[in-house]
């Protein structure tokens, strides 16, 4: 205790030098009133979502997180490089703050850009306890804006997380309620026939798996910033300005598509590093991803971003506006997802050949498609050489020859083709697919990989069991890795459902077949159906939680722990070098 | 100045200790609820009703089941029962007790016991079951029992449910006994026993915690098992209009 009173006391005396930031957090039981329901939940200085951290690249953080609830909790900070002690994972990290403890945080920010906060305790973020986290550059931004705004979306369930979690293993389709019934058996029967429609049902029903199964969980109130779609926070702005939106994605299990009608909106920024900007109509955003977005609405009027569930079982909605109070119209939640056979392509042990025949006409797929969406060489496709070749420069010519594929029959790569998931923009135009991502300055040197590890994710709806390569988190070994290695891994998505797969403490460079340009992302989707590659730079030593970041998912099974062995001359070199700093200016 | 100087190297030998103390115990053990397997339970009636019948015979009726485990391993109860209102005596009273491990993707092992208790003889049976999802969507639950008698028969339940829309919801039950052997005291004769078919229309009114609703049951005995209940004065078939409803939490 007393080396710390010292230095706490030192940080008093001299904030300059020890460059500093100290921050405080209370954990504590809050009232969440979403405008359908009021809940106790769980929140950080008393509300939920919790304050906006506002730290600057190249200061030293102290946050010292004060337990004022009656169980263990946790802060993650998500998407942060850091020591892993200070990664914030009970049992992996560290041993968890224990009720009435208060826990004090320390590491330097070696980035910028949008990321968040969350307990990695129990359900404690499904039940609320999450916050933004804003890290302003030290250098220069490539793009500008005149002001900015958190957009931070969740899914607030009127049900605990610990109850949601029971009533899925009880009976996995106890929130789904968009499940194809009668009406919808005779309303294909008139699109596709009576035989293709029975022949249809069949199918599925002789996998025991539903087309409608996309999202888990139905029933919650989309919340951006705290409010409901009736409390509709507003972000004001002077016509003319631009404005940045920072969105996180903060829901326990839900996808958005997020669109503003009648604004474009330019990428700027994914999972808080700089891509090279693309200008969307809209887009998707994963559990646990950021995108930070720049609009610039011109007219005297209000504009209304509309988030609906990629299931569209609910929505989230806020206004943009001159002026308080004033709102433009909310659009129509789209028809349901249905999943195709396509996305069933991961699944081990079927019988492609007669799913393939099953599937024209029966489906909205269009004849041209058929099974080749599991052929995931099209990815590949995505010429490597002829993207290095490209003018980084010119952005605006980055979307046309490297996407062919995906500009013809505007699929994107990173579904399984004829994916009943597949995404569109609501007005026809652009909309954003990881394949648009593309680096705005690398952060690794592109090189080998010095190994390949594949991930198949697994799972069993029926009994709400999930897992990497069939084993359970409770069984599973750690994957070990070598400091400075490279390794490259392989999702196989073998389930029906999109998970977030996140992995702590170091980026996830996804391989888009950009090169070097690769993005850098802390969070990667992998949809239904598909193989989806990232490399990571084993450049942190310590061990370090991977796993999907749908709550119910990871609580479930689908997790993992990897240790990074070796490093360089362990954690102290480096806590010698940062108080070196320290002590210089 | 020289003070605050030594005070920061004090401070930094110190924040230096500190921290090799963190890294030393570094790379602790996951002992966390989320390494451990997780253990669930649920409780659910499937039926909580009233029957009347086409003979004025009125029933309160339950079928319920309660579990407690892992994916790995769950212990189970089930209990069903039917009381004559009436004349105050249970026509019939289960309860079982099994342990239920996975044996494939979409079915269960199940072993225990069985204890019945209604009106008249007792008996006691030693229980071996599957239960599970079949093929196109049906819930099916199958058993075969040994009584302490040594007589041996076998249960199967299927239920099918049909999505009218997402709410209103009509599920299809058969549920059908078959008996090895002839165990006189309770009524049963060898062969096909007895079956119960069920249809009811249910709302989802609290999630799926609280659904109440209407249905029409047909009951009907089968050879020797309809001689003995025609001998007993009982009846070999029955219609009843049912109302109820479905319950979990």
């Amino acid at each position: 205790m007393k080396p710390r009173f010292l230095t706490g006391l030192l940080s008093l005396l001299m904030p300059a030098m020890v460059l500093a930031g100290e921050y405080d957090l209370t954990v504590d039981r809050v009232k969440i009133d979403t405008g359908d329901f009021v809940k106790e939940g769980i929140g950080y200085n008393g509300a939920s979502p919790g304050p906006v951290m506002r730290f600057k690249e190249g200061e030293t953080v102290r946050i010292n997180v004060t337990n004022n609830l009656d169980e263990m909790t946790s802060i993650h900070w998500h998407g942060l490089i850091l020591p892993f002690n200070q990664d914030g994972v009970p049992g992996i990290s560290f041993p968890g703050i224990k009720p009435g403890e208060t826990f004090t945080y320390e590491f330097p920010i070696q980035q910028a850009g949008t990321y968040w906060f969350h307990s990695h305790s129990g359900f404690q973020e499904p039940d609320g306890a999450y916050g933004a986290i804003v890290i302003e550059p030290e250098g220069r931004e490539p793009f500008r804006y005149d002001r900015e705004y958190v957009v931070q979306l969740t899914d607030k369930h009127p049900h605990s997380g610990d109850r949601i979690m029971r009533n899925l293993k009880m009976m996995p389709d106890y929130y789904n309620r968009e499940q194809q019934t009668v009406g919808e058996f005779f309303s294909d029967v008139s699109e596709n026939g009576l035989m293709n429609t029975v022949r249809d049902r069949m199918a599925w029903g002789d996998m025991r798996m539903m087309k409608a199964d996309v999202e888990d969980v139905h029933g919650f109130t989309g919340l951006i910033n705290g409010k409901g779609p009736d409390q509709n926070w507003t972000g004001l702005f002077e016509p003319g300005e631009r404005i940045r939106l920072r969105f996180i994605n903060s829901s326990a299990m839900t996808y958005f598509d997020i669109r503003i009608p009648g604004l474009d909106m330019t990428v700027v920024q994914a999972d808080g590093n700089n891509v090279q900007p693309v200008s969307v109509d809209e887009f998707r955003i994963g559990v646990a991803e950021t995108y930070d977005v720049i609009v610039r609405p011109k007219d005297e009027q209000a504009y209304t971003i509309f988030a609906e569930s990629m299931g569209r079982s609910g929505y989230a909605r806020a206004t943009l506006a001159p002026e308080k109070g004033m709102e433009a119209a909310v659009p129509q939640l789209r028809e349901p997802a249905r999943l195709t056979m396509a996305d069933m392509g991961g699944m081990p042990g079927m019988d492609h050949g007669s799913m393939a025949g099953m599937d024209h006409g029966g489906m909205d797929m269009g004849s041209s498609e058929d099974m080749s969406g599991m052929d995931h060489s099209s990815m590949e496709g995505m010429d490597h050489s002829n993207m290095d070749s490209m003018d980084h420069s010119n952005m605006e010519g980055m979307d046309h020859g490297s996407m062919t594929m995906g500009k013809e029959d505007k699929s994107d790569p990173f579904y399984a083709k004829g994916s009943g998931l597949m995404p569109k923009a609501a007005n026809g135009g652009k909309f954003l697919s990881y394949a648009d991502l593309k680096a705005q300055d690398p952060l690794y040197e592109d090189r080998e990989p010095t190994r390949e590890i594949e991930l198949r994710l697994t799972g069993n709806m029926e009994r709400y069991t999930w897992s990497i390569n069939g084993v359970k988190y409770e069984d599973a070994d750690p994957i070990r890795l070598k400091y400075g290695e490279r390794v490259r891994f392989k999702f196989v998505n073998e389930t029906m459902m999109t998970h977030p797969m996140h992995l702590h403490g170091m980026w996830s460079i996804l391989d888009v077949g950009a090169g070097q340009w690769n993005p850098i992302k802390h969070t990667i989707n992998v949809n239904p159906g598909t193989t989806v590659y990232m490399e990571t730079e084993v450049d942190e030593p310590g061990q370090w939680a991977f796993h999907c970041h749908l709550s119910y998912h990871a609580a479930a099974g689908m997790f993992r722990k990897v240790i990074v062995e070796g490093g360089p001359d362990s954690t102290q070199a480096k806590t010698d070098a940062i108080a070196e700093d320290g002590g210089e200016v | 100045m020289s003070c605050i100087r030594s005070l920061v190297a004090v401070s930094l030998i110190a924040s230096v200790g500190f921290s090799t103390a963190v890294t030393a115990q570094e790379m602790i053990s996951d002992t966390t609820a989320r390494k451990q397997p997780l253990t669930t339970w649920g409780v659910q009636f499937e039926e909580f009703e009233y029957r009347y019948s086409d003979d004025d015979e009125e029933l309160g009726v339950w079928n319920a089941d309660a579990f407690y485990g892992t994916d790995d391993f769950k212990v189970r109860l089930l209990t069903t029962g039917e009381y004559e209102i009436e004349e105050q005596a249970y026509e019939t009273l289960e309860n079982q007790l099994v342990g239920q491990i996975p044996i494939s993707k979409f079915f269960d092992a199940k072993a225990g016991v069985r204890f019945d208790t209604p009106e008249g003889p007792d008996r006691t049976y030693a229980v071996l079951g599957v239960a599970g999802l079949a093929p196109q969507w049906f819930e099916v639950d199958a058993n075969l029992y040994v009584s302490d008698e040594g007589e041996t028969s076998a249960e199967l339940d299927a239920e099918y449910e049909l999505l009218l829309t997402n709410y209103w919801i009509l599920a299809a039950t058969l549920d059908a006994t078959v008996a090895f052997s002839e165990d006189r005291e309770i009524g049963v004769g060898k062969g096909l026993v007895s079956t119960e078919a069920g249809l009811r229309l249910r709302y989802d009114l609290v999630d799926r915690a609280f659904s109440p609703y209407v249905g029409v049951v047909h009951e009907q005995k089968y050879g020797d098992t309809a001689d003995f209940a025609e001998t007993g004065g009982g009846s070999t078939e029955d219609w009843f209009a049912v109302i109820g409803a479905r319950i979990a939490f």
